[in-house]
C-alpha cells in the first residue's frame, strides 16, 4: 500500500487537470479546485521543511565542524532574528487600527533592505566580474557556430544599450537607433525562432514524462524504479 | 566635481586599454584582476556622471505603453511582483516606474506576489512611489486605491485558482484584513473583474506560468517586465501575441521610464550598464585579436 495510494493519487491527480483544462466544469472544475488547494497546502509544509532542514544541517556543523562553527552561527541567529522580527510585528500589527504587516515595520524592513537585499545582489552582481573575465580568456571566434553567437552577442550587447547608436550618431552627427531596431530584429525573430523549438521540444518531452508518471511508468518519485 | 574626475577616470581608462592591448597581443594576457578592476570601475563611475544616454523605444515596450493608455481612470490592474533582492536592480527601477504611473493615472493596484518576498519588493515600490510629492498630493488610501494581497504559495496552481476565485487563495490580504473588507476589492471576484494584469518576473514561477494560465485559459491581458536573462525565452509570447508589451531588463525600464514620461532609476543607471557593456565587448574584441594574431592559438588562461 505504500506505492499504490502515492501512485492512485498521481493518477487521479494528473487525469483531473489534464481533462479539467477541456472540460473545466463539474466533477473536473471542482476537483481541480481541490487539488489545488492540497498544492498550496503541501508547499506550505515544504517551506517548514526547509527552514528545519537548515537548521539542522548548520547545528550540525556548530557540534562537529569547528572550521564551519562561525557561518553556521551566522545562519542560525539571523534566521532566529528575521523570524522574531517579523512575528513580533507582525502580531503587534494585528493589534493596530488599520492594521499594519509585518512588512511595513521597521524591524523588518530594515533587515530585509540593509542585509538581505544587499547581500544577495552583492552576490548577484559578482557575475558581471566573472562574465567580463570570462569572455576575455574563452569567448573566441574558434568555428562557425562560435562565430555567429559572438557577432550576435556583439550586435545585441551594443544595440540592447544606446552604446552603437549613440557612437555612431556622434560620428554621423545624425540621431539613429539602426543598431537598436537590428538588436531588437535578433531578439524578435531568430532568438524566438530557437525559442519556440526548444519549447516545443521540451513541452513534448514534459508530456511524455507526465504520461509515464500518470500511468505508473515512471515511479522514481515515490522511490520505486523507473 | 565628481562629474568631472569620473569622466577624467573614465577617460584615462579607456586610455590605457591599449596597454591591455598590447600585453594579450604579445601573448601576456592581463590577470583578472585588472579585469575585474576595468568592470568595478566602468559599472560605477557612470553613477557620478550627470548625463542621460538618449534611449529609443522598441515596439514591445512601447505597445505596454500604450496598453496603459487606454486604461481609463479607476482601471484595476493585478501587478504581481515575482522576483526577489537579487533580481530587484533590474526589476525593481521598472516596478517603481509601473507603479508610479499606476498611481499618477489614478488606476487601482491589486499587488501579490508568487515568491515568498515579491510582496515585500511590492511594498517597497508603493513606498516609493507614494514619497513622490505629486502623487503624495493625492491623498491615496490603502485598500481604497491599491492594496498588497500578499504572497500564496503553490506556484502556477496560484494562479489558476485565481481564475476561478481570488479570496480562495487571498482570503486575507498582507496586512491580515479579510478579502470582502477591502473597498477596493467589493466586485472583484476573478480575472475578468481586472482589466490588466502586470508581471514582473526573473524565474519559475514568473510570465511564462502568467502566460501559460491567465492569458491562454482565462483571457487576461497580460504586460511583462523580465530581467534581460529571461527576456528571451519569453519573446514568443511577445510575437504570438499573447503578451500585450515586454521590458526586457534595464534598458526596458528605461525605455518604459521614457515611453511612459516616467524618469526614473533606469534612465540613470542604463549608463553605467552602457559603459559595463562597453568594457566587455572591448575584451572580446582584444581577445579574438590576439587569437587570429596568433594564428587561432589559445591565448587566454585562467577565467
Amino acid at each position: 500500500m505504500r506505492r499504490e495510494i502515492p501512485l492512485i493519487i498521481t493518477t487521479v491527480a494528473g487525469l483531473v487537470f489534464a481533462v479539467s483544462y477541456f472540460i473545466p466544469h463539474w466533477p473536473f472544475g471542482e476537483a481541480e479546485s481541490i487539488f489545488g488547494d492540497w498544492i498550496s497546502i503541501v508547499q506550505a509544509f515544504a517551506i517548514w521543511l526547509g527552514v528545519l532542514s537548515l537548521v539542522k544541517v548548520s547545528l550540525e556543523k556548530v557540534s562537529r565542524q569547528p572550521h564551519e562553527r562561525p557561518y553556521a552561527l551566522v545562519t542560525i541567529i539571523t534566521l532566529v532574528g528575521t523570524i522574531v522580527a517579523g512575528l513580533w510585528a507582525g502580531i503587534a500589527g494585528l493589534g493596530q487600527t488599520p492594521m499594519v504587516s509585518f512588512r511595513d515595520t521597521a524591524a523588518f524592513s530594515w533587515i530585509y533592505e540593509y542585509l538581505y537585499t544587499s547581500l544577495t545582489s552583492t552576490m548577484f552582481s559578482i557575475l558581471a566580474f566573472f562574465v567580463a573575465s570570462a569572455a576575455y580568456r574563452a569567448f573566441r571566434a574558434r568555428n562557425f557556430e562560435a562565430t555567429l553567437l559572438l557577432i550576435a552577442g556583439f550586435f545585441v550587447m551594443g544595440g540592447r544599450v544606446p552604446l552603437f547608436d549613440l557612437a555612431l550618431g556622434s560620428v554621423t552627427g545624425v540621431d539613429t537607433s539602426i543598431f537598436s531596431d537590428f538588436a531588437d530584429w535578433i531578439m524578435n525573430y531568430p532568438n524566438s525562432a530557437g525559442q519556440r523549438a526548444i519549447m516545443i521540444g521540451i513541452a513534448l518531452g514534459i508530456m511524455s514524462s507526465s504520461l509515464r508518471v500518470i500511468l505508473g511508468i515512471e515511479r522514481s518519485h515515490i522511490g520505486g524504479e523507473s | 566635481m565628481a562629474h568631472t574626475i569620473a569622466l577624467i577616470i573614465l577617460a584615462l581608462l579607456g586610455v590605457s586599454l591599449f596597454y591591455v592591448v598590447y600585453q594579450t597581443i604579445v601573448g601576456r594576457p592581463v590577470e583578472r584582476r585588472i579585469v575585474f578592476a576595468y568592470i568595478g570601475l566602468a559599472v560605477s563611475l557612470p553613477l557620478f556622471l550627470k548625463m542621460t544616454p538618449p534611449v529609443s523605444v522598441t515596439t514591445d515596450v512601447q505597445n505596454l505603453a500604450d496598453e496603459l493608455a487606454k486604461l481609463p481612470a479607476g482601471s484595476r490592474i493585478l501587478c504581481a511582483y515575482d522576483y526577489d533582492p537579487p533580481s530587484a536592480p533590474e526589476l525593481q527601477p521598472m516596478a517603481v516606474a509601473f507603479t508610479k504611473y499606476a498611481m499618477r493615472h489614478d488606476l487601482k493596484l491589486i499587488c501579490m506576489g508568487l515568491w515568498p518576498v515579491g510582496p515585500q519588493q511590492a511594498t517597497m515600490a508603493l513606498e516609493e512611489s507614494l514619497a513622490d510629492p505629486e502623487i503624495a498630493a493625492k491623498g491615496l488610501v490603502y485598500g481604497v486605491d491599491y492594496v498588497n494581497l500578499g504572497f500564496q504559495s503553490g506556484q502556477q496552481f496560484v494562479i489558476q485558482s485565481m481564475g476561478s476565485e481570488f479570496k480562495r487563495m487571498f482570503p486575507k490580504d498582507d496586512r491580515g484584513s479579510f478579502y470582502d473588507s477591502i473597498p477596493m476589492l467589493n466586485n472583484v471576484v476573478n480575472f475578468s473583474n481586472v482589466d490588466f494584469v502586470m508581471n514582473f518576473s526573473s524565474g519559475f514561477p514568473g510570465t511564462v506560468e502568467w502566460v501559460q494560465i491567465a492569458v491562454d485559459r482565462f483571457g487576461v491581458k497580460l504586460g511583462a517586465g523580465n530581467t534581460a536573462v529571461q527576456a528571451p525565452q519569453v519573446y514568443p509570447y511577445v510575437r504570438s501575441g499573447q503578451l500585450v508589451g515586454l521590458l526586457g531588463g534595464m534598458s526596458g525600464a528605461a525605455e518604459f521610464e521614457k515611453a511612459s514620461a516616467e524618469p526614473g532609476r533606469a534612465s540613470t543607471f542604463i549608463l553605467s550598464q552602457m559603459f559595463g557593456h562597453a568594457i566587455i565587448i572591448l575584451f572580446v574584441v582584444i581577445g579574438n585579436t590576439a587569437y587570429f594574431k596568433a594564428g587561432r592559438r589559445s591565448t587566454g588562461g585562467k577565467s
